[in-house]
């Protein structure tokens, strides 16, 4: 089995020429639709992912290769456990041909698990891939006994790709270099103060020192002891990755009590929009990872639409302002269509898996294949990497924000809007 | 200086505990009822202060005050009709009643309101500070202190200077005799729970105006409310105060030892109280 994929894989470019051919492709001649089964935190504390779903999946059935696919939705409820029983029920009862999941660890890996077991390919995205990857090992502790896995796939950025983003946000400011640090006791927090793979040792090499206070419980109702730290340690910059009501408490009593660094570069608290209004005016010029945007010079292999086109149809359909997991859910399914495109039977697993393996797409979000760029030997087999740049909220005149690129060191490819701005004190 | 800074911060912390709490220490304080929804009911007082806020523009301080006389009927409606027919000698049915209460309040709002996290708007005030010697105090921390001791000083008025509670004492001492002399227990509970939902309102303010809140956030609020209540021994009003002062000292000062102890600090400093007091602070001499 593995030997037949690592032949597919090599001959990659025999997949590209297959992947041109799009429609026409066998599998889909055969009449049938085709049984996607689709997984994604559609209630709960994690909805606001999922809020663009229905509009993705119109648009997907909408489309010529669109018109081959049934796609059966299901609601994980942000429940790890509920996803992993909708997973199971997709395979058994609705015997889906392939699985589509999105939308943070907590949905991608209870279910790739479950695809996995019942050997059913699976392809997730929107959850930094070390999670996904080290998360679904029996012992994440011991690198020596990771395996790759057969029918999982994964495409997005990783926690080097944050690390690298936000100090090149830093490095456009004068700053004194003294950075604070708000990590939580929970999965991403603990990745990100890591002394080993996390911040400490990047932020050491680049010259940067850090007043780490040490991990607090989510939802914490007080943070004066980090902003006491943080001002004993004069630090003009402050990053973290809370969830969005501590973010909210810490920066309105950082304000309160008079620390008011010159950037703040969050992860996960300030995706969305409404994240952000939450705080009033006092969101203006802080700063976050931005893995796609409406500038994104990317284009659909499905629709032909470029980035900007699809968030401006969001907006006009919805009358909500864009999020990044558009463009991330809108490429799953570009991926599925792509896979289908090139295979004989959807019905059969190994044929579908080795032509995920083969995949070399131009994407929504940039080019998917799975071909170890930027990643360690260990995840090369079922990662790939999408771009990420660097994002600043701007307050408008007539209230709300907008989401700016201000750092594009790592993929010059993408257009900034703007450069990197102190947070006024 | 900072060691003042980090007791100062526990103590306007403790406020908003107390707010938390004080709805739940008046009504188990009259009639021994456990309200495990009363987390729930400040998440949904919040929702309502924001459509009111959002429907008529208003400022929040504003829409808290229409808020109130609607939670008011709430609570009145709900004690008269739900909670009164579980009272009795045994403890359990009204924890079970509660207890289904608080899911169907958190999954109502959710089915209502989406699991967007919401926030009261704010203006300058949220980040206003003023500077008290070398210590700067946040503005709303403040008020939000102020208003836990006026809710509470309130509360003694009306417990030790009306009629009402004259009447409230009555039927918390013995509900049997009180009827004797005219009281209807059912009525009397119903007005008690209606006043703990405008306290109610009153908390929902402050969380909705401090931080983010969803409609699953409720019970994570409740855990303190209880051991607030505990720590000052079951139905004092004060010992609610000063239970959630401890409460929240104990999370700053731990906190500023090392944060991983901050919660737990607060949970320690409960049991240690406990543990030297078991009745609480200042327990009812007839409980």
């Amino acid at each position: 089995m593995i030997t037949r994929r690592k032949l597919l894989k090599s001959s990659a470019a025999t997949g590209l020429t297959l992947a041109a051919g799009g429609l026409a492709a066998p599998a889909l001649a055969q009449g049938a639709k085709i049984r996607l089964g689709y997984v994604s935190p559609q209630s709960g504390p994690l909805a606001a992912f999922s809020e663009a779903d229905q509009f993705i999946i119109d648009g997907f059935l909408a489309s010529d290769a669109g018109a081959n696919f049934e796609v059966i939705v299901k609601d994980s409820q942000s429940n790890p456990n509920r996803a992993a029983e909708v997973a199971k029920e997709l395979i058994i009862d609705d015997e889906i041909d392939m699985m589509l999941v999105a939308s943070t660890p907590e949905t991608t890996n209870p279910v790739a698990t479950t695809c996995e077991a019942e050997e059913i390919p699976v392809i997730s995205t929107v959850a930094p891939w070390q999670p996904y990857f080290i998360g679904q090992q029996g012992n994440p502790g011991d690198p020596s006994s990771w395996r790759p896995f057969d029918f999982s796939f994964h495409f997005f950025w990783g926690l080097e790709d944050v690390i690298s983003t936000f100090t090149a946000m830093w490095n456009q400011l004068e700053t004194n270099k003294s950075v604070g640090a708000i990590f939580p006791n929970d999965g991403d927090g603990n990745a990100w103060g890591d002394p080993n793979v996390g911040f400490p040792p990047v932020l050491d090499a680049q010259g940067y020192s850090l007043t780490d206070t040490g991990r607090y419980q989510n939802l914490t109702d007080d943070f004066s002891a980090q902003i006491n730290a943080f001002k004993a340690a004069n630090c003009e910059i402050v990053t973290g990755v809370p969830i969005p009501p501590d973010f909210t408490t810490f920066w309105t009593q950082a304000k309160q009590q008079g620390f008011n660094p010159k950037a703040a570069s969050i992860g996960k608290a300030i995706l969305f929009p409404q994240a952000v209004e939450a705080l009033g005016d006092q969101g203006h010029n802080l700063s976050s990872e931005v893995w796609w945007s409406p500038s994104h010079p990317f284009a659909s292999s499905l629709t032909g639409q470029s980035a900007g086109d699809l968030a401006a149809g969001y907006e006009a359909a919805t009358g909500k302002q864009w999020t990044q997991p558009i463009g991330f859910v809108h490429a799953l399914f570009e991926m599925a269509a792509s896979v289908m495109s090139r295979v004989e039977d959807s019905r059969d697993p190994d044929e579908v898996t080795a032509a995920i393996a083969a995949t070399q797409l131009s994407s929504m979000v940039g080019r998917i294949a799975f071909d170890g760029a930027g990643l360690p030997p260990f995840a090369a087999q079922n990662v790939a990497k999408t771009p990420l740049v660097g994002g600043q909220w701007r307050l408008r005149d007539g209230g709300g924000y907008d989401l700016v690129i201000v750092d594009n060191s790592d993929h010059p490819d993408i257009p900034t809007g703007g450069t990197m701005e102190e947070i006024p004190a | 200086m900072i060691w003042i800074d980090t007791v100062i911060q526990g103590v306007l912390l403790g406020g908003l505990y107390a707010l938390f709490a004080s709805g739940l220490s008046l009504v188990f304080g009259i009639m021994r009822l456990v309200n495990l929804a009363h987390g729930d009911l400040i998440v949904m007082g919040a929702y309502l202060i924001l459509v009111l806020v959002t429907l008529l523009g208003l400022s929040p301080f504003v829409a808290v005050l229409i808020a109130m006389p609607m939670m008011f009927a709430v609570g009145w409606l709900l004690q008269k009709f739900l909670l009164n027919r579980t009272l009795g000698d045994d403890i359990l049915p009204p924890l079970l009643v509660t207890f289904g209460l608080s899911i169907a309040l958190q999954n109502a709002l959710l089915e209502g309101f989406s699991a967007d996290s919401q926030r009261l708007p704010t203006n300058a005030l949220t980040t206003a500070s003023v500077d008290v010697g070398p210590i700067t105090l946040g503005v709303m921390p403040l008020l939000t202190f102020g208003s836990a001791v006026l809710v509470i000083v309130a509360l003694n008025q009306l417990f030790y200077r009306t009629e009402l509670g004259r009447a409230f004492r009555a039927t918390s001492d013995d509900a049997t005799t009180a009827s004797l002399m005219g009281i209807k227990p059912g009525n009397i509970f119903a007005t008690a729970t209606g006043i703990a939902l405008v306290i109610v309102t009153i908390a929902a303010l402050y969380l909705g105006l401090r931080a983010n809140f969803d409609p699953n956030i409720g019970p994570a609020r409740l855990i303190y409310a209880f051991e607030a209540v505990i720590i000052g021994g079951l139905g004092s009003l004060w010992g609610t105060l000063l239970g959630g002062i401890i409460i929240g000292v104990a999370q700053t000062v731990g906190a500023a030892i090392n944060p991983e102890w901050q919660i737990l600090a607060g949970h320690v400093a409960f049991l240690a109280v406990l543990l030297i007091r078991p009745r609480g602070l200042f327990p009812r001499v007839n409980d």
